[in-house]
């Protein structure tokens, strides 16, 4: 039960746009954490500032901590890159880049020099079993990427973090872009993969946090209004927002 | 209603004449040219050396020289450029020095070409005494050229979708690495772009030449890049103001022969460009 990250008094402005207000939790690791609230709240921004994908924007402060395994990630000694490894990110429409199956998987391994070149195929396939595409695609390593179906993306897309073998992953609503009965697939997925990584995921749909995640974290208006046990957020919310929010009161 | 559509048809009317007119003039060009140099085409125009005082036989030396000029200007202009572009659009902050170059490169754009002869002249032949040669005539070429590419290659990078971008840095490349696997590949074919845009350039082109490669007749075939050679479109302009007595189809199939052998190479960048628009 312990936590894999932990947030503290984390504040982030855009400009001077008040963003994340004093937001604090803690992921515990080998679980599902899902982050719910009303669309433009702040989830997408409080789940890049963990592995710092917000260093990205220009005009971006952030106060407070972050702390990965016990090491802040924004003190000035660590390495960018390594914490992208080893924190990696899913994003809402699938972005496989526009090569070969292979080579989206190749990409990461190569730029963090983690393989020789007779042990990729090993990677790759290893890669590929992980999310439940091998059989699917073996005979089909060397075709673009953008061929395949959406769901099929998306895994590859999970598969490529597998790769470089992240020890986070954090989803900005993945499956937003998919069909019901591959949402589905992709739930089952995140099911298994959480024996061996922690899952943060960025969802708008309520009935998926509560499907999947152990915690949940309700945010509104760039605060962290709650955070606890799913069953709990979801069967007795203690803040009057929270209540509103999962009974569709609005949002 | 009907008031409406009949400006609409009107209106269709105009954009319809003005896309006519852009076309007449190329349309005549080509018809001109064909129809007068047609006849003079034969193996041995394109393949042997001229005669009779470049009266007769062919123009095999000239369509080497523009073809040598062509691969070798853009084999100087195209990485330079590319590599200057890469860096102003991935690396350089928006800053005064900045925008002195984007004006540097605008600018040039704007120059005479005759200008970059005289420049080439006195930087390449005489300065640096590479002399009148093929490497001085290519470098001059490519200078004049690079504004093409730069631009090109900047454009291409810009639409290259910020998700590839986004993508590379969340797996930890670096930007370097990021710039290196997920944005040149995907600028190649807008890159190419440009390449093809400067071969129809490079291999009219007379003045940036004039001084610094060509030739008004060499009874032998260069053989090293410190050679001078002759060129299509200076042996053009001596064939009809230099020369009395060339034939009328001689001098129109020289310039069928320029205009085939741009459209040649175009079409082998094109061929090169959509091999890399497959993979992708
Ligand atoms: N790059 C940015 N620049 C300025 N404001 C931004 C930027 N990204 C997000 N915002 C603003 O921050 C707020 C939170 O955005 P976001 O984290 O994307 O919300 P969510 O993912 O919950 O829909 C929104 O009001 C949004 O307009
Ligand atoms: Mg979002």
């Amino acid at each position: 039960m312990s936590a894999k990250i932990e947030v503290e008094r984390l504040n982030l402005w855009y400009g001077a746009f008040h963003a994340l207000i004093d937001v604090g939790l803690s992921v515990r690791e080998k679980a599902i954490t899902s982050l719910i609230g009303p669309s433009g709240c702040g989830k997408s921004t409080l789940l890049r500032c963990l592995n710092r994908m917000n260093d990205l924007i220009d005009d971006v402060r952030i106060e407070g901590s972050v702390r990965l395994d016990g090491q802040d990630i924004y003190a000035g000694t660590s390495a960018l890159t390594a914490l992208r490894k080893k924190v990696g990110m899913v994003f809402q429409r699938p972005n496989p880049f526009p090569l070969s199956v292979y080579e989206n998987i190749a990409f990461g391994p190569k730029v963090h020099h983690l393989a020789k070149a007779d042990e990729m195929d090993h990677i790759v396939e290893d890669s590929l079993k992980a999310v439940h595409l091998w059989d699917e695609l073996k005979d089909r390593l060397d075709e673009s990427a953008l061929r395949l179906s959406l769901e099929q993306k998306q895994r590859l897309c999970i598969a490529r973090l597998v790769a470089v073998k992240s020890e986070v992953l954090l989803m900005d609503e993945p499956c937003s872009a998919l069909d019901p009965m591959a949402t589905l697939k992709i739930e089952e997925l995140m099911r298994h993969l959480k024996d061996d990584y922690t899952i943060v995921i960025v969802t708008h749909n309520m009935q998926q946090a509560a499907r999947v995640s152990e915690e949940t974290g309700f945010m509104l208006l760039g605060e962290l209004i709650e955070f606890g046990r799913t069953p709990d957020i979801f069967t007795r919310p203690q803040d009057k927002r929270t209540e509103d929010y999962i009974t569709g009161r609005f949002g | 209603m009907t008031n409406e559509g009949a400006r609409q048809r009107i209106g269709f009317g105009l954009l319809l004449a003005a896309t006519l007119l852009v076309v007449l003039p190329v349309l005549a060009i080509i018809v001109l040219i064909v129809t007068k140099g047609w006849s003079a085409l034969s193996l041995e125009f394109l393949f042997t050396m001229p005669r009779d005082g470049m009266r007769a036989g062919g123009i095999f030396p000239a369509i080497l020289g523009t073809f040598v000029l062509v691969l070798t200007s853009i084999a100087f202009a195209l990485p330079i450029g590319v590599m200057a572009a890469v860096y102003l659009s991935e690396y350089a902050k928006d800053n005064v020095l900045t925008r002195i170059i984007n004006l540097a490169i605008i600018n040039l754009a704007g120059v005479s070409s005759v200008v970059f002869g005289l420049f080439g002249l006195s930087l390449f032949v005489v300065f640096l005494r590479f002399g009148v040669s093929i490497i001085s005539g290519a470098l001059t070429l490519g200078i004049m050229t690079l504004p093409v590419i730069i631009t090109t290659t900047r454009e291409a990078l810009r639409a290259v979708p910020k998700s590839y971008r986004e993508v590379s840095f969340s797996l930890g490349a670096s930007r370097w690495q990021t710039i290196r696997h997920s944005v040149l590949p995907f600028a190649t074919p807008g890159i190419l772009t440009g390449a093809i845009l400067s071969i129809g350039r490079v291999a009219g082109e007379t003045a940036p030449i004039l001084f610094t490669v060509a030739a008004f007749y060499l009874p032998k075939l260069p053989h090293a890049l410190g050679d001078q050679v002759m060129a299509l479109p200076y042996h053009l302009y001596i064939a009809t103001t230099q020369i009395p007595g060339v034939p009328e189809n001689y001098r129109y199939g020289t310039a069928l022969v320029l205009i085939g052998l741009v459209l040649v190479m175009n079409i082998a960048a094109a061929r090169i460009r959509s091999r890399f628009r497959r993979k992708r």
